[in-house]
């Protein structure tokens, strides 16, 4: 730790590092700017969680044992950034704890809703509704999940991270990332279809069928 | 030397689609599902709905960051 500290403050390792730094957080900085917009939902905010998330990852930069999860570690720092934020404000818990989650309620499929097997084949009610679904929406049910789904969703689905990924940069358990990814979807999809239902872009069948 | 698939049912399936969509499941595990879904038209439009649902999913937001805060951050790690 010491050595690494004195080279950092040596001139020309030091800056090296600070090059080989710099160009990986440009690399990374439109993934990090992404996962912290969909978590802050501000755009201003998120800004501020980058840049502030950039900053203590250069101080912090003698804990990444192995540069090449420089992408994870990064991510991480992000993570428990937004995670003191949200402790300064008092929601201490949000990112780790999934209460809000609606108790026993079994998983919801769209798929389910829309799907009818004994149509014709050229009807095609589940290929109908994702043709209308707009990006807006879509952003809006991922915004509307409890924090503890959405950085799952948003690292997993979004930005492409495996598991285990996910896993390491929220430090919570591949189990728990396993869970709270179908969860979140499940979550995502009633949020798509409650809002279809309210702009009444879904109103072919489905007024007949019984409520969830 | 046949393809050995332990034939799965329906309920199987739909418990483990989202992690097979993932990529999250292993090797035997996926040929079992490829192979079910070759047969199962309700599943595979199931598989279908899902995949094309997470690629939708997937274009969310803006693709790049700010010009602004590149700036930033390149100036801030300059301070460094
Ligand atoms: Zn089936």
């Amino acid at each position: 730790m010491k050595e690494q500290t004195a080279r950092r403050q040596d001139g020309e390792a030091g800056g090296d590092r600070r090059r080989l730094f710099q160009a990986r957080v440009l690399d990374l900085t439109d993934g990090l700017y992404r996962v912290a917009l969909r978590l802050t939902r501000h755009e201003s905010d998120a800004e501020e969680l980058v840049a502030e998330a950039v900053a203590k990852a250069w101080a912090a930069l003698d804990s990444l044992e192995d540069e090449s999860r420089f992408r994870p570690w990064i991510f991480s720092v992000l993570i428990n950034t937004f995670r003191s934020h949200c402790r300064r404000r008092g929601r201490e818990l949000s990112l780790d704890d999934c209460q809000d989650d609606a108790g026993g309620e079994p998983d919801f499929s769209l798929f389910d809703k829309l799907h009818q097997p004994f149509l014709l084949w050229w009807s095609n009610p589940e290929q109908d509704f994702l043709n209308k679904l707009l990006g807006e929406d879509l952003q809006r049910a991922v915004d509307s999940l409890s924090e503890c789904y959405r950085a799952v969703v948003v690292l997993v689905i979004l930005e492409g991270c495996s598991y285990q990924e996910a896993a390491d940069i929220l430090a919570i358990p591949i189990g728990t990332v396993r869970s709270r990814v179908k969860r979140g979807r499940s979550l995502m999809q009633k949020a798509l279809w409650m809002h279809a239902r309210e702009a009444g872009i879904h109103t072919a069948t489905s007024e007949t069928e019984g409520e969830m | 030397m046949g393809n050995e698939h332990k034939p799965i049912d329906c309920e199987e399936v739909l418990r483990s689609l989202i992690s097979y969509l993932d990529g999250e499941l292993d090797k035997a595990a996926t040929a079992d599902i490829d192979h079910h879904l070759k047969h199962c038209r309700t599943c595979y439009s199931r598989a279908e709905f899902e995949r094309h649902l997470t690629e939708l999913s997937r274009k969310i937001g803006p693709s790049k960051a700010p010009a602004e805060l590149r700036r930033r951050l390149a100036r801030l790690v300059e301070g460094f």
